[in-house]
């Protein structure tokens, strides 16, 4: 076993493990660094290896999450279900995007942007949607919260996160997987000059467009996710430009194109803005803003003198 | 259906308020332009000069009007340093690299803002806020048209400088070829730091002209950098006419869409018109195809 491997199964066992050591904050926290790390990891799949810049990953969070979730409040059909009328509906809907902008030639800024239009379209959409609840929000019945119940998705804290856990270990196994595959090969050879690739014969088109299918997809199911840990949706939160900015912030503090680096990006960034918290509750301070601003601060430094991100940096030196 | 003369009220009004957001544009446009970075955080930038405009009334009774020069002149120099200090090292850096900078910068400002000023909303009262013009049936908010040509006369003044001055003619020719620019001399980095500047500098007048029409808290800050984004791709990213081009159609069309349909729909027409001008013109309205 290599070094990176051993180093793996450690940080697999210590996660595993973590729910037996830690109180109940502690677990929601590393929940949400899961979940953090599963957005982020689907995101890199288009932006990390394809290179195609999203700005509206919030889109397919937004659209996943009231599938399932409309599906459960009106027809009480569990998430399971749910899950595939949430990966249809966002396959489709990233395919169209795709389409219309690989077929007109649309990239770089242009492509972000159109992304972000989508994400507003569809968030002032649900916003005048009556039948999910419009501004109002859609609430899920939050059901006995002490026994497992997998089938509807409902129980303790601890079965979010052990759920959490395996779809972050599926995603980063399925990334590895991708990076290894032929599509991996051709997306990074799209990635770094997409003009070369076609020259060499790879269908730029086709493989950009699996790239944002594959993406919609694992960001669909943390949609689903979302709807059943927080049980209540509304479009002004879940499709906001924050939310994709949030999903997109990991993976590039972590690294953009690495597989560690959603994984390490969240953990850094949901700790941090904790820490910053705590550390403002015990200074007392409770003004609007300060903590915002130190995590922008931070952001900043790291954007300025980590260009790559902190995982290249930390891989060369532990030799990962 | 609403009457002929109450359209055309809404009609003429959101051609006024359009032009002010075409000067915040305007601003938007010319840096991307020229240094080919999207401000992201140029919401951030509107909201705080229209917090400086309530703040210099509120403390020296200073008409919005006349604080857009002191407005103006400080957003220059910030632009200058925030171009020379943090963006100019990032230039030759991948996009997602440069618009994570600009996103950090704007966190920092929006929360800065709510920091210093609290969730609530500001504005400016002056006496002319309450009277318009009658042009027959149409009546026009004295406001609202001294905001459309402040904004006019800025954007001709900008207009002038990158027609009629070496030092715009420089900023043209970096924003044409930059390795030839370099080639013959021209200090690239102060040029850009300098259309930064000119940028900011559009925004402040266009936020100081904006406290007149609408109040100010923090969350406007990210829904203006949007509403920037909407009219530059509408009327071509980095064409000066186009912005303001885009900021009235959009103008109008948000009004309209706010009185046909609903106010809170408003900006969903603004992105609908966006995705189409993407898809079928995505150089804009007057920009040209690369």
């Amino acid at each position: 076993m290599n070094r990176r491997s051993i180093a793996l199964a450690v940080l697999g066992a210590i996660l595993i493990a973590l729910p037996f050591m830690v109180g109940n904050y502690a677990l929601s926290v590393a929940t949400l660094i899961l979940y953090f790390a599963y957005t982020g990891q689907a995101w890199n799949v288009m932006m990390g290896f394809a290179g195609q810049l999203s700005l509206g990953h919030a889109l397919y969070v937004g659209v996943g999450a009231y599938a399932a979730g409309a599906l459960f409040f009106y027809y009480g059909i569990g998430p399971w279900a749910g899950l595939w009328l949430a990966i249809a509906l966002c396959v489709a809907l990233g395919l169209v995007i795709g389409f219309l902008a690989f077929r007109f030639g649309i990239s770089g800024v242009y492509f972000a942007l159109l992304t972000i239009a989508f994400a507003e379209f569809t968030r002032i959409g649900f916003d005048h949607f009556g039948w999910t609840g419009g501004p109002g929000g859609m609430f899920l019945r939050v059901a006995q919260r002490d026994t497992w119940d997998l089938a509807n998705f409902r129980g303790p804290p601890l079965m979010y996160y052990y759920a959490m856990l395996a779809l972050t270990a599926g995603a980063f196994a399925l990334c590895a997987w991708l990076l290894r595959s032929r599509a991996g090969y051709y997306w990074q050879a799209i990635r770094e000059d997409e003009e070369a690739a076609r020259a060499l014969g790879i269908n730029a088109f086709r493989w950009k467009l699996l790239a944002v299918a594959i993406s919609a997809a694992m960001t669909a199911v943390a949609g689903v996710f979302f709807a059943f840990y927080y049980n209540n949706l509304f479009p002004e939160q879940i499709f906001h430009i924050s939310r994709s900015i949030e999903i997109i912030l990991g993976p590039v503090i972590g690294g953009v194109g690495t597989l560690f680096g959603p994984l390490l990006g969240a953990a850094v960034l949901t700790l941090l803005s904790d820490g910053i918290t705590e550390a403002l509750a015990a200074f007392g301070l409770d003004i609007p803003g300060v903590k915002q601003v130190f995590y922008g601060l931070v952001l900043l430094g790291v954007v300025m003198f980590l260009p790559h991100g902190i995982w290249p940096a930390i891989a060369r030196r532990l030799r990962l | 259906m609403p009457a002929l003369d109450l359209v055309a009220n809404v009609v003429v009004s959101g051609i006024l308020t359009g032009l002010v957001y075409g000067l915040m544009a305007l601003g938007l446009s010319v840096i991307f332009g020229v240094v080919r970075v999207v401000n992201f955080a140029h919401g951030e930038m509107m909201t705080i000069a229209m917090y400086a405009a309530t703040v210099l009334f509120a403390a020296l009774k200073l008409d919005p009007f006349l604080a857009m020069l002191p407005v103006a002149a400080a957003f220059f120099v910030f632009g200058y340093a925030l171009q020379a200090g943090l963006i100019n090292p990032f230039i030759t850096r991948p996009e997602h690299s440069q618009f994570m900078l600009l996103v950090a910068v704007a966190i920092i400002l929006v929360n800065a803002m709510l920091m210093l000023f609290g969730p609530d909303a500001r504005n400016v009262q002056v006496d002319y806020q309450l009277d318009s013009y009658e042009l027959g049936p149409v009546l026009v908010d004295k406001a609202r048209l001294f905001a459309a040509i402040a904004a006019l006369v800025a954007a001709a003044g900008l207009f002038a400088f990158f027609r009629y001055t070496l030092t715009g003619k420089a900023i043209r020719a970096c924003a044409d070829n930059y390795l030839g620019a370099r080639v013959v001399g021209l200090n690239v980095k102060h040029l850009y730091s300098l259309t930064f500047g000119l940028g900011a500098a559009c925004v402040a007048i266009a936020g100081c002209a904006m406290v007149l029409l609408v109040d100010v808290t923090p969350p406007l800050g990210p829904s203006y950098t949007l509403l920037a984004f909407v009219i530059v791709i509408v009327g071509g990213l980095g064409s000066m006419a186009g912005a303001l081009l885009g900021g009235v159609l959009i103008g109008v069309s948000e009004a309209l869409a706010g009185l046909f349909i609903a106010p809170s729909a408003k900006s969903m027409f603004s992105f609908g018109l966006l995705i189409i001008v993407l898809l079928l013109r995505p150089q804009g309205l007057l920009g040209k195809r690369a």
